[in-house]
């Protein structure tokens, strides 16, 4: 799966969770939690919808390296061996 | 017979519009059933019916806004016949008689449904009282010619609707400032082992059924409580009502603005997996508009949890009749003093605000005490 097909799922599912959001507007190198209100339970439903979609398991230990969107796709390329 | 009244959803609730009936006439209703789809200033809500029994009118028209109390419906009882058809002269309010002969009655909301389902009202058989014509009998000739969609009216705009739930809270809120009067307290609890114990569990755990901080946070509230009681009711005509049950209203934020404490019903006894999997589901059913009544309207105490986007302390308003809220800030590193010795701790701030008709600032305080000893003992709150 190339990164944009990684990144084109990982905004839907954040729009499912926020479909106020505005996919162009988010910074891809910025906190994700700065730019789009998200509360714990969000996140843990980003994180669980993209386990869905992907199949990959993300221990909680990795949360803490998942700050920006870029940070996701990149996380996720490697988990899917890309 | 049984008289089914538009349920108080909250202090916040003086009215209701009815969006749709979930059973029709000669349906058996079972206790705690939804029955119908209310809305109210905040949310769409599935009222339940806490009687068993057969429908045996449907009063409210779809679209129709009723005040809190308003007959709905009326079941018959187990055995219960239906009455007789009373003298013609007895028309009902809101029914107008259909043409001279018969005296057949009919809503203006049975009438307008039928002109827009193309259905002759002079074919109907009316099952409603004196025969008149309902809108499940307009439903069922447009079912039996081929064209039944569900009788719903549609809710309010978003932006009514934000209005709408910004008058409510204010109406809630001042009258809780008004009624009650509030002590406030406040603790800071340090976090440490609880969520040292967290990480180990979920390190266990697949992702879909891994905790929050928040479900620990609120299991202890609801524990503490048992210890408490005169934190866990409601006050009403001038005395207070202890409940032994412990359901918990969760703050939650929507997405377009406003707020929705809705409960998280027996959270004293209930593991914290389960705990988990019920606070997602309601959080994610408060935020698509999916609520039942008695989520709405059982919650003995408020919980606010301002999560790990929050400010560090929160001090709230009660929800009335409750008469406590316990609030919880950001969970946050500081420095701690402990046995000589400083260190550095995840701590959060919980405070505690009651009504001082019922408790004292001393009781309040121990409560909170409690609460803090509760998560030093995490594994515990797995009960």
């Amino acid at each position: 799966m190339i990164p944009d097909d990684i990144r084109a799922v990982a905004i839907a599912t954040l729009k499912s969770i926020a479909p106020e959001i505005e996919a162009d507007e988010l910074r891809g190198d910025r906190p994700l939690r700065n730019q789009v209100d998200l509360d714990s339970m969000d996140w843990l439903n980003f994180l669980l919808g993209l386990n869905r979609k992907l199949k990959v398991e993300i221990p909680e230990a990795d949360y803490a390296k998942l700050v920006t969107m870029d940070d996701v796709v990149s996380y996720l390329g490697r988990k899917l061996g890309g | 017979m049984i008289e089914f009244k538009l349920p108080s959803l909250g202090a916040d609730m003086d009215e209701g519009t009815l969006l749709e009936w979930k059973v029709k006439p000669g349906d058996v209703v079972k206790k705690g059933q939804v029955i119908a789809v209310v809305d109210t200033a905040k949310a769409a809500v599935d009222v339940e019916c806490w009687q068993e029994g057969t429908v045996h009118e449907l009063v409210a028209e779809i679209g129709q806004k009723m005040p809190v109390g308003t007959v709905m419906a009326t079941l018959l009882e187990a055995g219960e016949k239906a009455a007789p058809a009373a003298a013609p002269q007895a028309v009902l309010p809101g029914m107008e008689p259909v043409g001279t002969v018969g005296r057949r009655m009919i809503s203006p909301a049975a009438r307008k449904h039928a002109e827009e389902k193309g259905v002759d009202i002079d074919k109907l058989v009316g099952t409603g009282p004196h025969g008149a014509v309902t809108l499940a009998d307009v439903d069922k000739a447009a079912a039996a010619a081929g064209a039944a969609p569900a009788v719903t009216a549609p809710a309010a705009p978003a932006a009514d609707k934000a209005v709408e739930m910004r008058k409510a809270i204010a109406a809630a809120m001042a009258r809780s400032k008004r009624e009650i009067p509030h002590y406030y307290v406040g603790e800071d609890i340090p976090l440490a082992k609880a969520l040292a114990w967290l990480q180990a569990e979920n390190a266990r755990r697949p992702m879909a059924e891994r905790l929050l901080p928040a479900a620990l946070l609120l299991k202890a509230v609801a524990l503490a409580l048992k210890r408490y009681p005169e934190l866990n009711g409601y006050f009403r005509e001038g005395s207070f009502v202890s409940v032994e049950r412990v359901n918990l209203g969760v703050a939650v934020s929507l997405r377009q603005g406003g707020l929705i404490a809705p409960a998280l019903l027996g959270a004293d006894s209930k593991p914290l997996t389960r705990l988990m999997q019920e606070l997602t589901d309601l959080v994610a059913r408060t935020r698509a508009g999916s609520l039942r009544s008695s989520e709405m309207s059982e919650a003995t105490i408020t919980v606010t949890n301002l999560g790990d986007q929050g400010t560090q302390s929160v001090f709230g308003v009660i929800y009335p009749p409750q008469v406590a809220l316990v609030g919880f800030g950001r969970v946050i590193e500081r420095p701690w003093a402990e046995a000589g010795g400083l260190k550095v701790l995840p701590v959060v701030t919980a405070s505690l605000s009651a009504d001082h008709r019922v408790s004292d600032g001393h009781r309040g305080a121990l409560f909170l005490r409690e609460v803090a000893d509760l998560l030093q003992r995490p594994e515990e709150l797995d009960i």
